[in-house]
């Protein structure tokens, strides 16, 4: 704001580090930048970044990243080892194995965040207006919370993905349904250790309005370990998304989704391993990103660090 | 008077376990003057406090703000007659919202304008300045965490203000700061404070009249220039101004529980 | 009780140097910096604000300071024998048995799932190898002797059942039934009401004059220590700027103990503003 003599790469540090920001914007940014500088200390957890943004990255840019049509098929190039020609072989059709895993990474980026954006939202409604609330809200909301908790998640899934059909919209549904307990419980856990303090009071003080509270004051600091967990289950849904669809639940052939070429190359496992064994690395590598950047996300994020 | 209470009745749990916090309590604050609350922990002091500023909606009896009979819930327009400060200035601020979040939030509540003219005369007002609008809780001192929550009180510009303890977190060379602040604020807005402390001295320095109170019960009421001469009648309120001179051997013999 | 009788004359705790610092990003913070003191048969008052480094005093004799803080001195001596040289567990049969530290608030000092006469019995036998029945009889004397009325009801009791007057005079019978030389008390009484505070106090300076015990009291509230301790020692940012006795306070000369002594307010002066506290930054060297 001020006339500054710094090398403008100092300026911009002090910018974003010093104790008196000048708006809005550079306190947030600041913070922000706070919170990167403790992230970037943990090694584990910029890999885990760096394999997410891979994941975003080659979403992205699939069409121009694969080298074939991920439906191309090669009758006379079928079951291919790893190659030159095809890095990671081809399978029962002669598809170009790569070319899939790089446009099923689509697939799994979908279910991903459209998972994250609907579960952990409605677990976060749901636990802290039962925190918040309490009484009858509060046993209303968390006895639905418990009987849904009581299922097996896959069997739900298997059971709603039967009643809605096999498909990959229909497993993302039955995914997010069978997953939100858990962050409803989180949401009122943490729901409780605020409500009373002085500052919700303060808040009802000013006259501010229930939603008001609930959004404003106690879902801030609620969201900060729905997003840790978020990640951290990330991997469990990537997991279960190729469970229904090696059960042929989830994606419907000829869709490049991961659990399905690993269904499809089961019957090869032992002479073409590589058709089954392609796409399970491929889920192994963003399972393990996702719960490396969770832990990393925990260490900046959790209040209690504060 | 700016605030009347009458017989006021707050019980805790229910049945067998019901705790009668506070007893049929009657007392009147005029308006601007400054009234001090005294009593140790349990006396319900706190209790009076928070059933007059909404906080708590369990009460039977009658209190009145501004001539005004209030309720159990209150209506918004209370909330600009009658604002509260916290004891603990660590738990009173959101940790994620900035200064100016916080002082923003009552004016958006309120639907008053021109946000930013209001936040940088409170934060004036204050002592703070506009160096410290954006800065988050945890880069201010206690004192200047407790200049925040006086400010965000001050904001809707509020006739009465309630104080619950709002020096006894602090260091005493702070506590002279805040006690300062609180009595120019009163000064030059022209407001009726309430005061609930255990410390005699802080009465005896911000407020005009005091009342004591023990186990839930008013004991006595007194003007400040009485409690200066130590001419108290009760003998509860005798013992309280004897501990708080300090620690002297035959003195703490005496001491017994007044019910 | 001979090891007692020699030390008489010799001073109870040498502290000479001590220094307490924390690493951070930037380097070392010292909380202590070069803090030097004796102490006998006395009741030493340390005082200071918040951050003045007054805790950290306390707790680094009996080295409880938290990780990955470094304590060092020139000389800590109890009793002439050097604590930091002390081995870990020479270091426990000291704590405890020679020297107690009572908190400010006992209910985390205090077992929640074991009686509290169970809880004193234990720390008088884990020191002294005597039998159960004679270590109950001992902690139901010291809980007469903290002016608890009802002994044989209170020992049953679980800690989640007392008051916080009660919890605290339980810690002291707790910390003094080995029957130590020193009691390091940090802020004993400040969570309880000032009457109780009052008749705990008496509790321990009783327990003072009767048992020749050594007392570091550690406090924000001048006129308490002032009218509690012998001696005081005033603290700013991890230095003593003065030592007095107790009785002279009012007579302090150094402007950060003349500050905070006029930033009190007093129940015999007319209200009015208070002088507020300027600091000097020249008081970090002084």
């Amino acid at each position: 704001m001020t006339a500054r003599t710094d090398t403008p790469s100092a300026g911009w540090r002090d910018w974003l580090t010093t104790d008196t920001p000048q708006s809005r914007a550079q306190a947030r940014l600041g913070r922000a930048w706070a919170g990167w500088t403790a992230f970037r200390r943990n090694r584990l957890a910029v890999a885990g970044l760096l394999i997410v943004l891979a994941l975003v990255v080659v979403a992205a840019l699939a069409p121009v990243l694969a080298p074939y049509h991920p439906y191309a098929q090669d009758l006379n190039g079928r079951l291919l080892p790893p190659s030159a020609a095809h890095w990671l072989g081809t399978d029962a059709f002669g598809r170009d194995i790569l070319s899939r895993l790089i446009h099923g990474a689509r697939l799994t980026l979908m279910i991903v965040a459209l998972v994250a954006a609907t579960a952990p939202l409605a677990g976060l409604v749901i636990g802290t207006a039962a925190g918040y609330f309490g009484g009858w809200v509060d046993t209303v909301l968390m006895r639905i919370t418990d009987i849904a908790l009581a299922f097996p998640k896959l069997i739900l899934a298997l059971a709603f993905v039967a009643a809605l059909g096999p498909g990959i919209e229909n497993a993302v549904i039955a995914i997010a349904i069978t997953s939100w307990p858990p962050y409803a419980r989180i949401a009122r856990a943490e729901t409780l250790t605020v409500r009373r303090s002085d500052f919700i009071s303060a808040a009802r003080l000013q006259g501010a309005s229930s939603l008001r509270i609930i959004l404003g004051h106690i879902m801030p600091l609620c969201i900060a370990s729905l997003i840790v967990r978020t990640t951290l289950d990330m991997a469990g849904v990537i997991l279960t998304a190729a469970g229904l669809g090696f059960l042929g639940l989830g994606a419907q052939p000829p869709l490049p989704e991961w659990g399905a070429m690993i269904a499809s190359g089961r019957q090869y496992v032992l002479e073409q391993w590589w058709v089954a064994a392609m796409p399970g690395l491929a889920i192994f590598i963003v399972s393990l990103g996702f719960n490396l950047l969770g832990d990393g996300l925990r260490d900046v994020l959790d209040p209690k660090g504060d | 008077m700016m605030i009347d209470i009458q017989n006021l009745r707050v019980r805790f749990g229910q049945g067998a376990d019901a705790v009668t916090a506070v007893d049929g309590v009657t007392l009147s604050v005029r308006e601007g003057e400054s009234f001090g609350l005294v009593g140790e922990s349990g006396s319900g002091k706190s209790t009076v406090l928070r059933a007059v500023s909404g906080l708590n909606d369990d009460w039977t009896g009658r209190i009145a703000v501004a001539g005004t009979e209030q309720g159990p819930k209150r209506q918004k327009g209370f909330y600009k007659l009658c604002q509260m400060v916290f004891q603990d200035p660590y738990g009173s601020l959101h940790p994620r919202h900035t200064v100016d979040r916080i002082l923003a939030e009552p004016i958006a509540i309120h639907g008053l304008g021109d946000a930013d003219a209001r936040i940088d005369r409170v934060l004036r007002d204050v002592g703070l300045g506009p160096a410290f609008r954006f800065r988050y809780p945890h880069q201010l001192s206690g004192g200047q965490r407790q200049r925040v929550a006086i400010a965000r009180a001050l904001v809707l510009e509020p006739r009465v203000l309630l104080l619950d303890e709002p020096t006894s977190a602090l260091d005493v060379s702070v506590q002279a700061e805040i006690l300062n602040l609180l009595r120019r604020l009163r000064a030059e807005h022209g407001l009726t404070l309430v005061l609930v402390t255990h410390n005699l001295a802080v009465v005896a320095n911000l407020c005009d009249r005091l009342a004591v109170m023990n186990r839930g019960r008013l004991v006595e009421e007194m003007s400040v220039d009485e409690l200066r001469r130590g001419a108290a009648r009760e003998p509860y309120t005798l013992q309280l101004l004897r501990a708080s001179q300090g620690y002297d051997r035959a003195t703490a013999e005496s001491f017994r529980d007044y019910a | 009780m001979t090891d007692r009788k020699m030390a008489d004359n010799a001073p109870l705790l040498e502290v000479s140097n001590l220094r307490v610092a924390f690493p951070t990003r930037t380097g070392m913070a010292e909380a202590v910096r070069g803090v030097s003191f004796t102490l006998g048969r006395e009741k030493l008052g340390i005082v200071g604000e918040s951050g003045s480094g007054k805790s950290m005093t306390g707790r680094s004799i009996l080295r409880l300071v938290p990780q990955p803080g470094r304590v060092t001195a020139d000389r800590l001596a109890f009793n002439g024998e050097d604590l930091l040289a002390a081995s870990p567990r020479r270091m426990r049969d000291i704590r405890g048995r020679r020297i107690a530290m009572v908190m400010q608030d006992p209910k985390y000092s205090l077992n929640p799932v074991m009686t509290v006469g169970r809880q004193i019995a234990e720390a008088y036998r884990v020191h002294s190898k005597a039998g159960a029945a004679e270590a109950k009889r001992r902690a139901l004397e010291m809980l007469a002797a903290v002016r608890i009325r009802d002994p044989e009801r209170v020992y049953d009791r679980y800690p989640h059942e007392v008051s916080g007057g009660m919890g605290q005079r339980i810690m002291i019978a707790m910390m003094l039934i080995p029957d130590p030389d020193l009691l390091i008390a940090d802020e004993p009484t400040s969570a309880l009401d000032v009457t109780v505070q009052m008749q705990v106090l008496a509790i321990l300076d009783d327990l003072c004059s009767q048992r020749g015990m050594g007392m570091i009291f550690v406090s924000h509230d001048l006129n308490l220590v002032a009218s509690f301790c012998d001696r005081i020692l005033i603290m700013y940012a991890g230095r003593v700027v003065e030592s007095c006795r107790a009785s002279e306070l009012h007579a302090a000369q150094h402007p950060y103990t003349r500050g905070l002594l006029a930033s009190l307010p007093r129940i015999d002066e007319p209200p009015g503003d208070l002088p507020v506290l300027s600091r000097d930054p020249m008081w970090l060297e002084a």
